[in-house]
């Protein structure tokens, strides 16, 4: 008797078999379940209320009229402060790289094969990613005053954790037999690295480099908020004193000038690898 | 036994120039940077040596007091994160089905997809912020609209390339055996896509506890409120506190999201 109310239930289907076993079912729903429940729980607690957006966006004509037109005029005005910021990125990418070099040869398990002391780098590298470029850039501010010095010195360590990170593991994954067959005929280790090691690296080496140089002009970009200089200094300035249209011309600026430094950056990768 | 290098490789024209130009281009690059760039070393030295004293030794001794504050801000953060990376996970699939060459066959459209994409992984996430505080006023709430949109960018081109990337051999085979384009995407699409498109999205939580951090700096809420309060009341004690508290949530979650991920894949 018990059967046949399922079987009817389910008699649209009866003919494909269930995939996933009950447990596994069980599992998932739980896991369903646990993760709505806490979205619902953030949501609430952030006062993530799509009530509130919607009913917001009955505000949207004013705010566009506050915000539009852009005043894209501002351009020759805040070129110096942009350029500032390519030159943050520019300055602090370049350090980073250099800086990276021994530090990713000590990150990389098959050049260093001191247990502890490829453990110690590694966990100084995760530590130093953990760390926003915000709170570094705040700390640098107070540290040395207002000004590009701040910014330049946030960005080094920030790039460099996910720099070091990145060319480790390229580094580990190198093919050792050119190694040893170089050794094998009595190369001396500057000539192994030189002729052997750096070949097969350089082309991601300069990826990742220029990948990186895009994170930091993104990052750049928004240092100026705390005083450590750049464009995102002046973009503070207009909105402390609301001048929304001076703003959105700023920020309209800067995505023009992210787009194109990454459609370059992104052309370079290709040709490099 | 006379031992003789091999020939080298003879020169090419092209190439030289090419390399020419492009060390040209460096050299103008690093040259315009350095000339550009205008530091005052003196004033920064000096700053910092009556400063160092003042900051770093406190940063190393947080206050214990203030645990439960900074811990409750940190917890906003998390809320944050997850309610944004969430929409974000969900706001992607559409625009990762609109931006695949194989999903969506006409190229215009894919080609749409894939700007908007770029377009919004271009905006940093705290500009997103400042433009969703304007919005929907100073709060948490434009924290998570920030973190949506942001992350709305990297993962649909990420579920993109997913969807770019299965095995068409299982929708053909399906399309041969007379199934409709509903049945087609949920039988044969989905079970191969949502394991790496929950990794991704896992993922992006991750890289998003560590966006949210900074946002309360412009008052998108969490913790970041309190790095701004301990910077302008210069109460480096908290500060170095709250650096902690970042440093290991941050730490604990890229753990536990790599050990679910790697169950997933």
């Amino acid at each position: 008797m018990s059967n046949v109310p399922t079987s009817m239930n389910l008699s649209s289907k009866t003919n494909t078999p269930n995939m996933l076993p009950a447990k596994v079912k069980m599992r998932m729903t739980a896991i369903f379940i646990a993760v709505l429940g806490f979205y619902l729980f953030s949501s609430y607690k952030t006062d993530a209320s799509f009530l509130e957006l919607i009913s917001g966006l009955g505000n949207m004509p004013l705010l566009l009229e506050e915000f539009f037109p852009p005043n894209l005029s501002l351009f020759s005005k805040i070129w110096p402060s942009l350029a500032e910021t390519i030159q943050m990125a520019i300055i602090a990418t370049t350090i980073a790289a250099m800086l990276c070099v021994p530090l990713s040869l000590l990150a990389a398990n098959n050049i260093v094969t001191n247990k502890y002391l490829y453990n110690t780098v590694r966990f100084l590298l995760n530590l130093l990613r953990t760390i926003p470029d915000m709170v570094l850039a705040i700390v640098f501010v107070s540290l040395f005053g207002l000004g590009v010095l701040p910014g330049i010195l946030a960005l080094i360590v920030f790039s460099l954790g996910i720099l070091a990170k990145l060319i480790s593991e390229t580094i580990e994954s190198i093919d050792t037999n050119p190694l040893d067959a170089m050794r094998a005929s009595g190369a001396n280790s500057v000539q192994m690295i030189s002729f052997s090691v750096v070949p097969q690296v350089l082309p991601q080496f300069s990826s990742f480099v220029l990948y990186v140089f895009e994170i930091n002009i993104r990052a750049s970009v928004v240092l100026g908020l705390v005083g450590a200089g750049g464009i995102g200094q002046v973009l503070n300035n207009q909105l402390s004193i609301r001048a929304y249209p001076n703003a959105m011309g700023i920020i309209i600026i800067i995505f023009i000038l992210v787009i194109i430094i990454e459609f370059i950056s992104n052309k370079i990768r290709e040709a490099i690898i | 036994m006379t031992l003789q290098l091999p020939p080298k490789p003879k020169k090419n024209n092209v190439k030289i120039a090419k390399r020419v130009a492009i060390a040209v281009a460096l050299v103008a690059l690093y040259t315009w940077t350095f000339m550009g760039i205008d530091i005052d070393w003196a004033r920064a030295v000096d700053r910092m040596t009556n400063n160092f004293e003042k900051i770093i030794p406190r940063l190393f001794s947080p206050s214990w007091e203030d645990f439960p504050a900074v811990m409750d801000s940190m917890l906003e953060t998390i809320y944050i994160a997850f309610a944004g990376s969430l929409m974000a996970a969900i706001l992607a699939i559409p625009l990762g089905f609109l931006a695949a060459k194989n999903m969506t066959k006409i190229p215009v459209l894919t080609a749409l997809g894939k700007w908007v994409l770029s377009a919004i992984r271009a905006f940093p996430d705290i500009i997103l912020a400042i433009l969703f505080i304007v919005a929907v006023g100073i709060g948490p709430f434009a924290g998570v609209l920030a973190i949506a949109i942001g992350s709305t960018g990297m993962l649909g081109k990420l579920y993109s390339e997913v969807l770019e990337s299965i095995d068409k051999n299982i929708v053909e085979a399906m399309e041969a055996s007379g199934a409709n384009k509903v049945q087609i995407l949920f039988h044969g699409i989905i079970p191969q896509i949502i394991p790496e498109f929950l990794s991704y999205a896992i993922y992006r939580f991750e890289v998003d506890v560590r966006a949210s951090t900074i946002l309360g700096v412009i008052g998108a809420g969490g913790i970041g409120t309190m790095i701004l309060f301990a910077n302008i009341n210069r109460n480096w004690e908290q500060m170095g506190l709250i650096l902690l508290v970042i440093i290991v949530v941050v730490t604990v979650i890229d753990v536990i999201s790599t050990q679910i991920r790697k169950r997933i894949v």
